[in-house]
């Protein structure tokens, strides 16, 4: 455990923990989009930038990214981590201006005019949420970044359908501007973004189509054996 | 090939070329490097081979193709040695000129170097304006030595270093040395070479990786390309030399694969290493073992950035990661790793064979040796130039450069590449050394230098820049990704005539929110072209927005093309050339422009030998 300051006061934390962790466990609140605490820290959106001093030296810096070492001091409020924060936020909200998770971080934040505009929002803020989710929650590892700058986007690999979909929908649930769409039609699962329809297996009781037999055997392939054999066959209102 | 188990075979090696090569024998050379190669140097030397032969001088003229020598502007470029000729703009058809003069001990006039303002005609390569005001020292070997010829780089005394250092050197000799010799990374940042070789040897890890940066993006800059190319064992003797001193077993050369001749000539140089025994297991009978592997990188420029460079080479995309352990410590695979630019490594090899004395002779306070840089734009004399560090901009431009062309005047000089800034007229005589620039808003970066001249719109010159970082931003940070987009934005309606009151305002805070929150050094210099023409030239700013003005006359959605009528003639040249057939009028009597349909080319400009077309 280490030493840190946050706003002047003392917390304990665990060596190499991310600041913004460290902050959200001692309930300072600390704007963030890109961050998930199951998931590795990004340091795209860099809404969470603080204030961080270590020794000498003073930085500006993203709090998830950040390690909690010995006696550094965070400081959460001054009035160019505000200032920043603020402009970072006017830089993100033409992407996605009617998702209403953006619109309130947007008022938080004192943001009452939209200085940008963009043509053709997609919605999606890059925060990667999506893709590290398929990645080091699902392992499925189906999408991933494509392109540069601001040309850069969430894709299928080369466009076409994401044939390691399995269909689980943790990238519909973890993105934070709801871009990402997923549509049960009779037993049909579609995820247009990905390109990707996959077959969904009926509930033996019930006859609701409820998993992408695809994740089904996703599970199998990597072992992870269900507690019965027959667990698949019912849905999880009929267990 | 043959393996050199010890120092001394290297030695006999040596001295058994040097035997072998009568030095009175005449040695004509062509330069093969990428600037010369697009002005068909290839078919000049495939000509001097056949002319060679059919005069049957095989025997007693050696040809050799070479790397760049520098003066790009004046290739295809031909050098004859001892007398060091120097021939320029050289055509295949005058390949039997050139070996009747050699034959009869004269020169060939019309190819010599004529000053474009003196008029004053040069023979030795070395009297020309534009080498005799450099120091060539890293460069210089390029002219010499054939790069698929690791002979040639014996011949120069190649290796010298390497075994100095492991007969004389322990390996804290040699990092003590190179700190001795306050060698500064040469990729843009400065950092004392000396004190990262320190860091990454005391790194408790015991697998240690050397690394050269070779991801050389800036535009117009081709400086570590030259060198590879051109003389890629400097490169490798000095990656050694490093990791002799790191304690590293392993290196890697990153290296972009739109360099296909570098990758080339530095993929024959590393097997040719290997099979003298200068690479692999127990070099020349030392006990140290180092191999060394090329990545090709796949084009992006970020890819230069250290941390994203570490991704790319461990086969990640290559896109900056947090940094809180510095990669010296936690680098590749998490291992320390030391990484330095081309020509960092190639300046090693001096210090070692010449002492941190000598080399500290060179350059200025804090900022010692020689850099190179690519001189491109508004002058006359384009090319790579070395000079040592802290001479005054104005004798690179004006002295080694020639000048700005056609009289015009000069207006700044941008260095550092996109992320560097640009430097007006009254700064010209700061000496150029990685701290005065910084404190002029510009930075030495690995090089680049632009030269603008009045005909140069600030405003434009910061869109074109503010282009290619929003394209080659990764994209990861929202303040780079979108701060440049936004920025390149406002430059635009600024030179489209659709600036508005607070336009300046509004640039100046993204510049500052992408400096202040991104993550590597792209971003927090991404600003730097927006921030230095808004430091200099903030009037050219306030014409294009306040009076939908261009001073310099660029911006074409800002000027107008008209007919002095008093002027012209009514000859028809302009009518016939205009593209947009713009231009009417009844022949020999003054010609009309119709404003709407004329696209501002400036064809009916160049063209027009009376003065008549005026742009306002």
């Amino acid at each position: 455990m280490v030493n840190i300051t946050i706003d002047g006061q003392q917390f304990q934390a665990a060596e190499g923990q991310n600041v913004l962790q460290a902050a959200l466990d001692n309930g300072i609140e600390i704007p963030h989009l890109c961050y998930h605490e199951n998931l590795s820290s990004y340091g795209g959106c860099r809404l969470c930038l603080v204030e961080i001093t270590r020794g000498q030296r003073t930085t500006l810096t993203t709090s998830c990214t950040y390690p909690c070492l010995e006696g550094i001091v965070v400081r959460t409020d001054t009035p160019e981590v505000l200032k920043a924060r603020r402009l970072v936020m006017e830089l993100l909200l033409p992407l996605a201006p009617e998702a209403p998770q953006i619109q309130a971080l947007a008022r938080e934040m004192g943001i009452s005019e939209q200085r940008f505009t963009e043509e053709e929002a997609d919605n999606c803020i890059r925060c990667g949420l999506c893709t590290r989710a398929c990645t080091e929650m699902v392992g499925a590892q189906a999408i991933t970044f494509s392109g540069r700058g601001y040309r850069r986007a969430v894709e299928s690999p080369f466009g076409e359908e994401a044939v390691d979909c399995i269909g689980c929908g943790t990238c519909v649930y973890i993105c934070p501007t709801g871009c990402i769409e997923m549509l049960d039609r009779g037993t049909q699962r579609t995820l247009p973004k990905w390109k990707r329809t996959l077959e969904l297996k009926k509930c033996t009781k019930c006859g609701w189509p409820y998993i992408p037999f695809a994740q089904i055997e996703f599970a199998r392939q990597r072992g992870q054996e269900p507690p019965a054999a027959d667990w698949f066959d019912l849905c999880p209102n009929c267990r | 090939m043959f393996r050199l188990n010890s120092v001394g075979e290297l030695e006999k090696l040596r001295a058994e070329i040097s035997e072998k090569r009568d030095t009175g024998k005449p040695c004509i050379t062509t330069c093969l490097g990428t600037g010369c190669h697009a002005y068909a140097s290839y078919d000049v030397y495939d000509a001097l081979a056949e002319e060679i032969d059919a005069r049957g001088l095989k025997e007693k003229i050696e040809l050799r193709g070479t790397g760049c020598h520098g003066f790009c502007e004046q290739g295809p470029i031909v050098v004859i040695f001892p007398s060091e000729i120097c021939y320029c703009r050289v055509q295949p058809e005058d390949a039997a000129d050139i070996l009747a003069a050699l034959m009869e001990d004269k020169v060939v006039d019309r190819l010599l170097y004529e000053d474009p303002v003196s008029g004053q005609k040069y023979e030795r390569e070395d009297e020309i304006p534009f080498y005799k005001n450099q120091n060539r020292l890293i460069l210089g070997q390029n002219r010499l030595i054939d790069p698929q010829n690791i002979e040639d780089y014996f011949a120069q005394g190649g290796y010298k270093a390497l075994a100095k250092a492991l007969t004389d050197m322990t390996p804290e000799d040699v990092l003590a040395e190179v700190k001795k010799a306050n060698l500064r990374g040469r990729g843009g940042g400065g950092f004392p070479a000396g004190v990262k070789w320190e860091t990454t040897r005391q790194a408790p890890e015991k697998e240690k990786y050397v690394v050269v940066n070779a991801d050389e993006g800036d535009p117009g800059a081709y400086m570590d390309r030259s060198l590879l190319e051109g003389n890629p064992h400097l490169v490798l003797e000095g990656l050694i030399l490093g990791a002799y001193a790191i304690g590293a077993a392993e290196g890697f050369v990153y290296v972009r694969q739109e360099y296909p001749l570098a990758v080339d000539n530095l993929s024959r140089a590393v097997e040719q290493a290997q099979g003298y025994g200068l690479l692999g297991d127990n070099i020349l009978g030392s006990g140290f073992n180092f191999r060394v592997r090329i990545k090709r990188g796949a084009g992006a420029f970020v890819s230069g950035e250290s941390s994203a460079l570490v991704s790319a080479i461990e086969g990640q995309v290559g896109e900056p990661r947090p940094k809180h352990i510095n990669t010296a410590i936690s680098g590749l695979w998490g291992k320390p790793t030391n990484l330095n630019n081309v020509e960092t490594w190639a300046n090693v090899p001096f210090i070692i064979e010449r002492g941190a004395d000598w080399f500290n002779g060179i350059g200025n306070e804090g900022n010692k040796g020689t850099k190179i840089f690519s001189l491109v734009g508004k002058v006359n004399n384009t090319g790579l130039v070395e000079v040592p560090m802290g001479i005054p901009l104005r004798k690179i431009i004006e002295d080694i450069g020639g000048g700005i062309p056609q009289g015009k005047k000069f207006k700044a000089v941008q260095t550092g590449g996109p992320s560097g800034g640009c430097i007006p007229e009254q700064h010209l005589d700061t000496p150029v050394d990685f701290d005065r620039l910084q404190e002029l808003g510009s930075m030495m970066g690995s090089g680049g230098m632009i030269v603008m001249d009045e005909n140069n719109c600030m405003v434009d010159v910061a869109k074109y820049f503010m282009n290619f970082l929003k394209d080659e931003s990764c994209g990861k940070c929202t303040s780079c990704r979108e701060g440049t987009k936004r920025m390149y934005e406002i430059l635009e309606a600024i030179t489209k005539g659709e600036g508005r009151a607070g336009d300046i305002e509004l640039l100046e805070e993204l510049a500052w929110v992408t400096e202040k929150t991104s993550l590597c050094a792209l971003g927090q210099t991404a600003a730097n072209p927006v921030l230095s023409t808004l430091r200099y030239f903030r009037e050219e700013y306030e014409a294009h927005i306040n009076e939908k003005r261009c001073p310099a006359k660029v911006c074409k959605a800002l000027i107008r093309y008209t007919i002095d009528p008093e002027k012209c003639d009514g000859c028809g040249r302009c009518q016939r050339n205009c593209p947009e057939e713009a231009i009417s009028g009844e022949l020999k009597s003054p010609l009309v422009i119709d404003t709407d349909r004329c696209s501002r080319c400036g064809i009916c400009l160049e063209v027009c030998r009376r003065d008549a077309v005026v742009v306002e």
